[in-house]
Parts: C-alpha cells; sequence; structure tokens
C-alpha cells in the first residue's frame, strides 16, 4: 500500500513539469475568462473566480493567487492583460508577463488597474493556497499548510485534504492530516451520519483541538416562551428559575430581552422617580415624611403610575409571577439533534477524562506535599515518641538547615555541587544544635512535657530572632542546580517539577534509612527499647540520656535536610519553619505518636487533604488550611491516639 | 469570712485599687499629664492581660489543661464588640447624610449604606449575616460572652469527650486558634479579613469626649473586670471545686475512680476561662483600636502560656504579676524605650534583640525556677507552706513520690 | 446469699493476647475474697473491666439487686453506683492536705455545680475525723499528703475509699511495701471493712492472703482455675503446678 502511495507521488511528480509546460499557456486564457470578476474583487461574486484558478490544475495558478494575495497583479486597461508588477518609481510600473514569467519592460502606472482584494478575499486566497501548499514538494511547507489549516479550519479544506492525504509520503504527516480530516468532517462534513461518526471517532481524546472542535457543536442559546419549545426544535436543555443555571434575575432580563415583559425600573430608579415628583411634601398623596419603608415607597410609585406620570414598573414580588408564567429552555444552534447528541455524549466523555487526569495531577501534587510534610514531620514524631516531647523549636531547626543551604551557595558558586555539600552539613548542623538542645534544655525538664513545650518555644523565639539580627530580614535565595529547575511534563494535564520528584525520592530514601536505623541496627534497637519502656531499657543497662541525646539529634537533624528541601522552592527567610511547624504538628497528632508508618500516613493524608480542599475550593488556600484543621480535630474523635496507635495494654496508661 | 481565708485577695485589691488611684490622678485627664493617653492606654490593656492571665491560670495552673488557644477567645471577644463600636459609629456617620436626602431612609437603606462603608475595603457591599445584632449593644455584649464561651463548649466537648490530654490537647488548642486565624483572614468571614476591624477606639454617642478620659473610662472598667476576676478565681479554686480541679491536675484517672464526671469539670472550667477570656478581649480592643486575624495567631497564646508560667502559675497573683510585667517590660524593650548598649564594639539594639533574651531568659525560668516570680516572693516573704490556701505547685514539680522512688 | 457483683463469660483480647478468657466470677453483699494468681493471669484487667476502665469484647458484667450492666458505663457513673478502687501504687493527691483528700472522697453529689457551692458541714466534718482515727491519721489530717510515709498513704487511700461508701471494694496489692506491723493493721482494716460491704483483694503474699481468711479465687489465663478457702486452692495440684510451685 504504502508503495503504491510512493508510486503515485513519484509520478505525480515527474509528470507535473510535463503538465506544466502544456498548460502554461492556459493561464492566460483562464485569466481572461475570469477577468472582470477578478477585477471587481468583490466577496459576493469572487468565488467562481478563485475556484477556476485552483481547479484548472495549472501551476501557475498558484503563483497568480499568491501574488494577487500580495497586490502585485495588475491589468491593463487598453486589452485587459493581467500582469505581475512592482512599483518601480514614481507612477511606474516594472511589469512581468505571467505565463513566461520574462520581464515585460516598464510602464506607467495609470495604464493599469491595480487589483486590490479586500481582507476577505485575501483569506479566500490564502484558503486556496493552502490546497496548493498541501502539495508542496518540501515537507515543511507542507507542515505548515496543515497546521494553517488546523488554526483556522475552512469548509473547503475538507476536501483539500480527502484529496492529497492518500498521497502524502510522510506517515507521521499522513497521520496528523488524518486526524484534521476527522476534526473538519465533524465540523462541516455534508450528512449528518458523517459527522456523528467522525465525533464518535475521537472516544474520549481530550487534545484541545478536538475540544475547540466539539464546544461549537452545542453551542446553545437561551429561549423563553410562554408555550416552552416547539415541534422539531433542538432542545439542550429546560432551565428552572432560581436555579444556578438561570437565575430570576437572569430570567427576567430574558424574558424583558424578547419583549416578553416590561423593562424592570429598579428601586434606585423608583426612588428618583419618587423624588423627582413630590409635590407640595407629597409623592402620589403620600407624604414624605411616611416613605421610609419599602412598602410606602412601592405605594406611591404605583399610584404615580396609575397616574401615568412615571412608566408602570414589575416589582419586586410580581416579577416572581411573570417568570413562573414562562418556560426557559436552550436550543442549540444546530438543528441535527443526532449530532448534538453526540456531540455532548463526547464532550462528557473528555470531560470525564479531563477529571480522571486532573486528578492524577492533583494526586502527584499532593504526594509531592506529602514528602514534604513527612520530612518536615518525621523527626519531630521520633523525638515525641522516644521522649514524650514536643519540640516548638523544630521550625527552627528546618530554618537552620535552610540558611546552611544558602550559606553554602554564597561559597560555592556550583548549584549541584553546594547541594551535595549543603545536604550533610545541613543535617551536621542541625544535629549538632539538637543535641545542644537536648544536653542544656530538655534534660533539665525531663518528665514535664508541657514546661518542656514551652522552654522550647523559647528556643525557638530566640532562634528566630537571633538569625534575623544576623542575616537580616531580606529573603535569600536557595536556587535549585538546573538539572532540578524543569517539569516533567507527561501532557498539557499531568505534569511535575523535578524538584518535587527530587523531594519525593528524598523523602522516599530517609524512610528507607530511618526504618533501617530503626529495624536494623543497634542503635535503633535500644531506640525503640527507651520508646516502650524507658525505665526498663534503663535496667538493661541502656543508657536513656544517650539514646534521649541521639534521637533528638537525629530527628533535628532531618528537619535541617528537611529545611534544604523547602529552602529550594521556597524563599528563605527567618519564619520559614514557622510554615511547616503546624503541619508538622498535625502530622504527628494524626499519625499517631514515634511511628515511621504513622507519620508516613499522618504526611499523606494531611498532604492529600490539603490538595484535595485545594482543589474544592481553587480560590481560597487559606479556607482549605481552616477546613483541614477542623478535619483533624474531629479526626482526633475517632483516633485519638492517631492512625497507627500505639499497641497493648501500655498504651492505655 | 471569705477575705480572712485568703488574706492575699485583700492585699491584691488593695494593690489594684491604689494602681487604679494613681492612674487616675496622674493621668492626662486629670491635668496632670504625668502619663500620656497613650501609656493609660497601655496600662489599661495591661489590666485586660492580666484578666487573660488569670484565665489561663484556671485551666493550665489548676485544671492542667495547657491551652495554647486562648488569645481565640480573648480576640473573639474583641471581635464581638468591635462589631458593635464599627457598626453604630459608622451610623452615627452615615444616618445624616441619609436624612439630608429627599426621602427619608428605609431601614434597609441605612443597612446598605453602613455596609457599603463597613466593607467597602473587602469590595463587598452588603451586611453579612453574622451582622444582624450589630446595632444592639446589649445583644453584642451578650455574644462577647456567648461566642467564646460556645467556642469553648463545643470544642471542649469534642476534646475532653476523647480524653485527649497533655500535649496533644495543647497543640490541638493551637490549631484551634490557627484555624481560627486562617479564616478570619479570608475576606468571605465577614469580618473584613485581614483589615480587621479598626477605630474601635472611638466610641460612638461620647465622640465630645476627650481619649484622655476614655483611656481612664476603660483602665476604670479593665481594673474592675481585673478584681471581679480575680475574687471569681479565688472562690473557684478554693473551695472542693479546686481541690477536684487540683486533682485532676495532678491525677486524672484517680479523680474519674472517686466518682467525679472529669470531662464535665474540665469542661467547666475551660467554658468559664474562655467567657473570661472573651471579656478581656472586649475590653482591651477598644484600647488598642483595631483588631485583626494576626492577633488571634497561635504565638499570641503561646505567649500568654510564657507569662503565666514566668509568674509562677498555680498562683492566680503569680499570673497576674507574670502577665503585668513581662507585658511591659517587653512593651519597654521592643517599643525603643530601652536605651542601647555597647559591647566590645558591637551595639545591642533591644528592639532587635529583646526577643532573644526573653526566649533565653524564659528557658532558664522554667529550668532553674519552676515557680517563676512567684517563687522570688516566696523566698523573700520566706513563706513556709503546710498552710497552703490556694497556692498549689504542679504535679511536676508536686511529685514526692517520683523523688521518692529516686531514692 | 446475695450476688452484689456477677462477672459471667468475659473476655478481652489485647493484639492477639487474650488477657481475660470466657472469665465468670461472683461476689456477694458482705463478703472479702481474695483472688491471686501468677503475673498475666489477668487480675488488673478483671479490675480494669469491673471499675470501666477497660470494655471487654465479651460477656456481661451485673452490678446490684437490679442486675444493671456495667459495661456501658464510664469509670465515674460506675465508682458513683458504688464501686471503689485501690491501685497498687498510693495515688492520692500529693499536693493537697489529708483534711482536703478525704474531704473530695466523702459520699457527695459529685456533679461541678454542687462542688462549687459545697460547704463544709459538721456532719461531714465528723464523718472526716472518725475515717481518720480510723485509718490512724488523726494527727495528720492538717499535712500534705505528699510527706506521709508509704505505709501511710496507702492508708489514706483506703480511707478515701471508705469515705466514699461503696458497696464493693477493689483494692490492689495492698501490703506491698509495707511493714510488718502495718500489714497486721492493714488485714484488720480490711476484714472490718469487708463486714458491712464485698472487698476483692488481689494479693502475692500468701501469707497475708491466708491472715485475711477468707474465699479464695486463683486466675490463671484469664480465667478462675480454682475457687474455695485457703487450703482447698492450695492443695489443688494444678495451682500447685502453675503458680505455687513445689
Amino acid at each position: 500500500m504504502r508503495h503504491l502511495r510512493r508510486f503515485l507521488a513519484v509520478l505525480t511528480l515527474a509528470v507535473l513539469p510535463l503538465a506544466a509546460l502544456a498548460q502554461d499557456e492556459g493561464i492566460e486564457a483562464v485569466l481572461e475568462a475570469q477577468g472582470d470578476l477578478i477585477e471587481e474583487s468583490s466577496r459576493r461574486t469572487i468565488e467562481p473566480a478563485i475556484s477556476a484558478l485552483t481547479e484548472s490544475g495549472i501551476p501557475l495558478a498558484r503563483e497568480v493567487l499568491r501574488r494577487w494575495q500580495e497586490r502585485e497583479l495588475y491589468r491593463r486597461m487598453s486589452d485587459g492583460v493581467f500582469f505581475f508588477a512592482e512599483e518601480a518609481g514614481d507612477d511606474t510600473l516594472a511589469l512581468t508577463a505571467i505565463a513566461t514569467g520574462e520581464n515585460a519592460g516598464e510602464a506607467p502606472e495609470d495604464d493599469f488597474t491595480e487589483i486590490r482584494p479586500n481582507a476577505g478575499i485575501r483569506a479566500m486566497i490564502q484558503s486556496a493556497l493552502a490546497g496548493f501548499r498541501l502539495q508542496d514538494e518540501d515537507i515543511t511547507l507542507r507542515r505548515r499548510a496543515v497546521e494553517a489549516i488546523a488554526r483556522s479550519p475552512e469548509p473547503e479544506h475538507l476536501a483539500m485534504l480527502r484529496n492529497v492525504m492518500p498521497t502524502e509520503p510522510d506517515p507521521v504527516l499522513q497521520a496528523r492530516m488524518e486526524r484534521l480530516e476527522r476534526l473538519l468532517t465533524v465540523q462541516f462534513a455534508a450528512t449528518d451520519a458523517e459527522r456523528v461518526e467522525a465525533i464518535e471517532s475521537f472516544g474520549a481524546d481530550t487534545a484541545r483541538e478536538v475540544r475547540a472542535a466539539l464546544t461549537p457543536i452545542v453551542a446553545a442559546r437561551r429561549m423563553a416562551s410562554v408555550e416552552g419549545p416547539a415541534e422539531g426544535d433542538n432542545v439542550a436543555r429546560t432551565l428552572t428559575p432560581g436555579s444556578t443555571d438561570l437565575s430570576a434575575e437572569e430570567a427576567y432580563a430574558l424574558l424583558v430581552s424578547r419583549g416578553l415583559a416590561p423593562e424592570r425600573i429598579d428601586r434606585a430608579a423608583r426612588r428618583d422617580a419618587l423624588v423627582a415628583n413630590i409635590v407640595d411634601g407629597r409623592v402620589g398623596g403620600v407624604p414624605v415624611a411616611a416613605l421610609d419603608t419599602q412598602n410606602a415607597r412601592d405605594d406611591a410609585y404605583a399610584a404615580l403610575a396609575a397616574e401615568g406620570v412615571v412608566p408602570a414598573t414589575a416589582l419586586e414580588l410580581e416579577i416572581e409571577e411573570i417568570v413562573d408564567a414562562h418556560v426557559f429552555y436552550e436550543l442549540y444552534t444546530d438543528p441535527a439533534a443526532e449530532v448534538t447528541a453526540a456531540a455532548r455524549d463526547a464532550i462528557d466523555r473528555i470531560a470525564f477524562s479531563l477529571e480522571a487526569q486532573q486528578y492524577i495531577d492533583l494526586g502527584l501534587d499532593a504526594l509531592s506535599l506529602a514528602s514534604i510534610y513527612f520530612l518536615a514531620a518525621i523527626g519531630l514524631a521520633i523525638t515525641f515518641g522516644v521522649m514524650g516531647v514536643i519540640n516548638m523549636a523544630h521550625g527552627e531547626f528546618i530554618m537552620l538547615g535552610a540558611f546552611t543551604g544558602w550559606l553554602v551557595q554564597t561559597i560555592v558558586p556550583n548549584y549541584t555541587i553546594s547541594l551535595i555539600v549543603a545536604l550533610p552539613l545541613a543535617f551536621a548542623v542541625a544535629f549538632g544544635a539538637g543535641v545542644a538542645l537536648e544536653r542544656l534544655v530538655i534534660r533539665h525538664l525531663y518528665h514535664r512535657p508541657l514546661e518542656t513545650l514551652l522552654a522550647t518555644f523559647g528556643i525557638s523565639i530566640a532562634l528566630q530572632q537571633l538569625v534575623k539580627n544576623v542575616f537580616g530580614t531580606q529573603a535569600k535565595p536557595l536556587t535549585p542546580p538546573d538539572w532540578l529547575a524543569g517539569s516533567l511534563v507527561v501532557n498539557d494535564i499531568i505534569g511535575i517539577s523535578y524538584l518535587r520528584i527530587g523531594i519525593f525520592g528524598m523523602a522516599l530514601v530517609f524512610l528507607g534509612l530511618l526504618l533501617f536505623v530503626l529495624n536494623r541496627t543497634r542503635l535503633g534497637l535500644e531506640v525503640r527499647a527507651v520508646t516502650q519502656n524507658p525505665r526498663m531499657a534503663a535496667s538493661m543497662g541502656i543508657n536513656p540520656g544517650r539514646i534521649n541525646m541521639l534521637t533528638f539529634g537525629l530527628g533535628s537533624g532531618i528537619a535541617g535536610i528537611a529545611g534544604v528541601a523547602i529552602g529550594m522552592f521556597a524563599q528563605v527567610t527567618s519564619e520559614i519553619g514557622q510554615n511547616y511547624i503546624v503541619q508538622s504538628f498535625m502530622t504527628v497528632v494524626i499519625g499517631g505518636v514515634g511511628n515511621i508508618w504513622g507519620t508516613l500516613a499522618g504526611a499523606s493524608l494531611i498532604g492529600v487533604l490539603q490538595k484535595g480542599i485545594e482543589d474544592f475550593n481553587p480560590s481560597n488556600t487559606l479556607a482549605a488550611q481552616t477546613y483541614m484543621i477542623l478535619f483533624v480535630i474531629l479526626f482526633i474523635q475517632f483516633r485519638p491516639k492517631g492512625i497507627v496507635a500505639p499497641k497493648g495494654r501500655a498504651a492505655g496508661n | 469570712m471569705f477575705l480572712r481565708r485568703h488574706p492575699h485577695l485583700l492585699v491584691f485589691l488593695s494593690l489594684l485599687a491604689l494602681f487604679t488611684l494613681g492612674v487616675t490622678l496622674l493621668s492626662e485627664a486629670m491635668g496632670t499629664g504625668a502619663l500620656t493617653t497613650s501609656f493609660t492606654k497601655i496600662l489599661g490593656q495591661t489590666l485586660c492581660l492580666c484578666l487573660i492571665a488569670i484565665a489561663m491560670d484556671l485551666v493550665w495552673g489548676f485544671a492542667g489543661i495547657l491551652s495554647l488557644g486562648h488569645f481565640a477567645f480573648f480576640g473573639l471577644g474583641g471581635y464581638m464588640i468591635g462589631m458593635w463600636l464599627m457598626y453604630e459609629r459608622t451610623r452615627l456617620i452615615v444616618e445624616p447624610s441619609l436624612l439630608a436626602q429627599a426621602l427619608p431612609p428605609t431601614a434597609q437603606e441605612v443597612q446598605d449604606a453602613i455596609a457599603a462603608q463597613i466593607f467597602g475595603v473587602v469590595g463587598a457591599s452588603e451586611l453579612p449575616a453574622i451582622w444582624t445584632f450589630a446595632g444592639s449593644l446589649p445583644a453584642q455584649l451578650a455574644l462577647v460572652v456567648l461566642v467564646p464561651g460556645l467556642l469553648a463548649l463545643v470544642f471542649g466537648w469534642l476534646a475532653f469527650r476523647s480524653r485527649v490530654t497533655g500535649v496533644y490537647l495543647s497543640i490541638l488548642t493551637q490549631a484551634m486558634t490557627l484555624a481560627l486565624a486562617l479564616y478570619l483572614f479570608q475576606n468571605e468571614s465577614g469580618l473584613r479579613g485581614n483589615n480587621g476591624l479598626s477605630g474601635l477606639q472611638n466610641i460612638p454617642h461620647a465622640s465630645n469626649v476627650s481619649q484622655a478620659w476614655i483611656s481612664l473610662w476603660f483602665v476604670w472598667g479593665s481594673a474592675l473586670a481585673l478584681a471581679i476576676g480575680y475574687v471569681l478565681a479565688t472562690w473557684i479554686v478554693s473551695g472542693k471545686f479546686g481541690s477536684v480541679i487540683r486533682g485532676i491536675r495532678d491525677d486524672e484517672a484517680r479523680v474519674r475512680f472517686l466518682g467525679y464526671p472529669v470531662e464535665t469539670y474540665k469542661l467547666f472550667v475551660f467554658t468559664l476561662s474562655a467567657v473570661m477570656a472573651g471579656i478581656a478581649g472586649a475590653l482591651y480592643y477598644p484600647q488598642a483600636g483595631i483588631i485583626n486575624p494576626a492577633e488571634l495567631a497561635p504565638v499570641a497564646s503561646i505567649y500568654l502560656a510564657v507569662w503565666v508560667a514566668i509568674g509562677g502559675r498555680g498562683r492566680l497573683w503569680g499570673a497576674v504579676l507574670g502577665a503585668a510585667s513581662v507585658s511591659l517590660v517587653s512593651n519597654w524593650f521592643s517599643g525603643g524605650g530601652a536605651p542601647d548598649v555597647t559591647i566590645l564594639g558591637y551595639t545591642i539594639a533591644w528592639v532587635s534583640w529583646w526577643q532573644v533574651m526573653l526566649g533565653l531568659g524564659f528557658v532558664l525560668v522554667t529550668i532553674f525556677a519552676p515557680k517563676g516570680l512567684s517563687g522570688l516572693v516566696d523566698l523573700m516573704l520566706v513563706r513556709r507552706d503546710p498552710s497552703r490556701g490556694d497556692a498549689a505547685v504542679g504535679r511536676d514539680d508536686g511529685s514526692l513520690r517520683d523523688a521518692e522512688e529516686a531514692r | 446469699m446475695n450476688t452484689l457483683l456477677e462477672v459471667s463469660g468475659v473476655s478481652k483480647t489485647f493484639d492477639g493476647f487474650k488477657a481475660i478468657n470466657n472469665l465468670s466470677f461472683a461476689i456477694g453483699q458482705a463478703e472479702l475474697r481474695a483472688v491471686i494468681g501468677p503475673n498475666g493471669a489477668g487480675k488488673t484487667t478483671f479490675m480494669d473491666i469491673v471499675t470501666g476502665k477497660t470494655r471487654p469484647d465479651e460477656g456481661t458484667v451485673r452490678w446490684g439487686d437490679l442486675g444493671t450492666s456495667l459495661t456501658r458505663m464510664s469509670e465515674a457513673r460506675i465508682a458513683r453506683e458504688g464501686i471503689g478502687r485501690k491501685f497498687q501504687r498510693p495515688t492520692v493527691f500529693e499536693d493537697q492536705s489529708v483534711e482536703e483528700n478525704l474531704v473530695m472522697a466523702l459520699r457527695n453529689r459529685r456533679g461541678p455545680i454542687p462542688a462549687l457551692f459545697y460547704r463544709r458541714s459538721d456532719a461531714d466534718m465528723d464523718r472526716v475525723r472518725e475515717l481518720a482515727a480510723q485509718i490512724g491519721l488523726k494527727a495528720e489530717l492538717a499535712r500534705r499528703a505528699g510527706e506521709l510515709s508509704h505505709g501511710q498513704k496507702q492508708w489514706l487511700e483506703i480511707g478515701m475509699l471508705l469515705a466514699q461508701e461503696p458497696r464493693l471494694l477493689l483494692v490492689d496489692e495492698p501490703a506491698a511495701g509495707m511493714t510488718l506491723d502495718e500489714r497486721q493493721h492493714t488485714t484488720n482494716l480490711l476484714k472490718e471493712v469487708a463486714k458491712t460491704r464485698a472487698v476483692v483483694v488481689v494479693e502475692h503474699d500468701m501469707d497475708f492472703v491466708r491472715r485475711l481468711d477468707c474465699r479464695v479465687t486463683v486466675l490463671h489465663e484469664g480465667s478462675v482455675l480454682a475457687e474455695g478457702s485457703i487450703d482447698h486452692v492450695t492443695r489443688n495440684p494444678r495451682v500447685i503446678d502453675v503458680y505455687l510451685g513445689r
């Protein structure tokens, strides 16, 4: 099949020049036949002239059309012969013979009529030219021609496409043409059956051009009448006034615009009318002083209207009655019911598929948010689990990590290297800060969890202000390396930035690392022992002080790493930690104490929830956070100990 | 009789009366001008902060519930009174111009004009439903009590019922105030979003009274509220009720096995304390002049806990001492009142270093002086303890049991 | 003999571990009963279930003449029904005086409003002094409970239990950590108390149990292994096997 097509193409190419030679004289005949129409260049009558040129099959016809469009086509008044011409000086034209392409000398401009195509005609020529370009030897020109049609399709393109499609040598372009042909069929095919078939061939294709082709078909206009739609009307739907699709106001406005109801004069206008008709301190017989209720004013206006002084109008109460007396519906502009039905179905299918894809995209967003919360909260969860301590300064460890990342970047100019240096360094800095906090403060407040909470809050405000004093309040940039800057784009809906993928990967790495440390190492064993029963652990020779110190350092260190990650897409300021601390608390509360899987579940839930609510009410991230917190408070009702509750009898104590 | 059993009550009330008298005599309204009007306002606000500190001490120092969300109630109280102040003042401005028009205004027109004035800033022109009673002072005064009380009741019921305690509960209360603040930040909340309510210092129907006098009125009002709050709190914590809530603080399960409905007690104290906080807020914000959602940020409530801890929790006068001293000193330092100090060529500007000092100072207090400033007073008076009055130390440092076991 | 408390067919599982397994137990109106058993036999869980701290997976707990079900009641409600519990470790309110501890425990209305308006009546204070005399703490009424010795705290707790005027007393290892004299005192106290109400004593110390001279229930793996007089159960070969040792 493909061989045949190629053979045909070669054949066409081989035959064309011969035919051209034979037919080049023919162009003059065509021009002569259509000369008057061309000269008139009226949008209404020009069609046959352009068709004659395009259908003549003469290669030169294309050049004529092009020149015509460029306003380089002139007609000699004396004999009506057409020339290509350019201005050669004052009132002089440089002529070219059309058939031969030879120079025909210069001539005064006054002897010629310039053929001036208006915008409408130029568009028609343009689309006629497209048909020629579809057959051009240069594939880039053919591609361009196809895309030009895709951009502004016209009915006649359909035939052109069908014409050239079978012989297109490039399979990719051919597929494109076939798809475009389907799209044009949807819009311009002669029979409804063809259109329906074409519509259905797209299934649930979510491409923008498919949606663009389908949308005009289901365009509908609003109608209102007493008796409802007539027999044979292609009704899109009936509307209920007062619903979200058609408010009572809109319904009434529709009636007014159809001449079915009197113009509405609103309260302000009625009031002005009353003011204009005050006579001796009375309006319509009512004293002005009594006009301090709407009812009194309505009565006065009615009185004026009865006198014929002001136009009668529907008052708010009557509007309802008038609206109720009419039927409101939408009619498709396209009369073919089966086509509109098919298009409607296709649009529904597409909408469903779009929605599904949007959910996937949303899921990716939620996942990356969950990763961030996981990184931010896991340290908190570990220390809470092991020591029963809520560290309010945890957010400041995130900040320390972010500042470490920024500082490294100011010293090491290569972003990739600086990131590689910054990650362990941020861990070390935050680890050190955590150990110091544990040794200097928390150790002294053992068994006093509420006071620990407050003391760490003291550390938190001190650290925040300290950093502000040292580095200033200006936000610092922490730039991700180039290879993390782009986005992975799946289609025009689904996409995710590499940075977020990187953070997701990092969360996975730390999840694995922590699971390994806690479940497979001596340290992990001791940590778990202290978590479950510190006294018993101590009597087994484990030094709880050392374990506390190390877990606290570990938890803080991870917060430092999270700080580098967060700093890359948020500005580094002394308050950076505060933006994540409450969500981290929520994560821990929801996830349950001191359990990695619980934290993971908590972070996922918080991430999904926040993104989900944001999606529900996209204009308002504040509301999303409010609802999320309310959810957490309610969640605690049902699982007071979190998703992964501490087990066994000990849990009750 | 009551006074004799609680000597600190008499001392406190006398000091408060002296303070009020002093402020009155030195105020600008009296002509001496030793205290500027703005400083008088700060003193009046401090009295309100002392009142909320008492509320905080009730729930934390006595019932062991560390609420990190008390400024939610404080702020709500402020919002409720602020709604009336703003509505009434706007009405007084708008109504004359409406009356000057050809037709007498309808009630709806008046309301629309007020709404357009108040909500123009957030691009709305309709009066939200929550402003239904804004025109009535008694109704809004009732809401000052009802709204914080109801919020505390619902939240407390949910939290206590599911036996959320300790740091979990603290985090939840923090989340509550954050949720409320975020909600109020939205323009759709009907309370002017982040603009908040402003111009609250202008009291309707008192436009011919100078701010100097108004500030003095509020000092008197706040002092009275504080006195009543103090007496009420003393009464609550002194009898068997106080015994029970201290028992709940120290060993909740034991109280339950004695047959006391622990959750109901907690709910009672929590709600009562929220109402006190609401009243304190309603007195505070007309003096501050403006309230916006940032006031409800969790950090404000944590600071409250810090004040009470520094003053000495579990003692009502300790809480007052902490709130008054820390907030006034904070004001002095962060307001640029303290002179800068140059050490080794580095100039310490207190405006920016005060918070560092406060944070670290607070850590030191929690570690080394768990009784806070009131512990210092103890040392000075060489107080010895078995006659205990209302004074109490927390479960942690009171746990002779643990000390015993450790031996 | 009227039954005061009847536990029948109760089971409770913690994460796959059957702490209580189809346990049935009954006690009369005025009876002293000792419950013994090895660690993990379910003694504490049994008490938790009766006092409402733990909800059983299945089975019923019936109380009093009306046979009220206790399984759905809160701890506080059960306590008000007349079941008092003494924990293994003495839990008194160390921060408050002995007197305050006793006043709090006195049988009065428990709601917040009555507590708020409570005034110490002469009758109440007489009762407090009487109780203090009974537990030997009359001289310590004004002292802080935290300053008492370990044994004194145990008695104070028993005193608080008596102040509640319960119909059933659950006592967990009352003699732990006591001197010989104090044990004797405790034994007498319990026997005295059991004349007017039901008392269940959980104890490890066989000498102490013997001195109580009462019916003994032996628990093992969550159910009753044997029941009867002390001599009866100590001769039971299975009891010797799992608990007493040969």
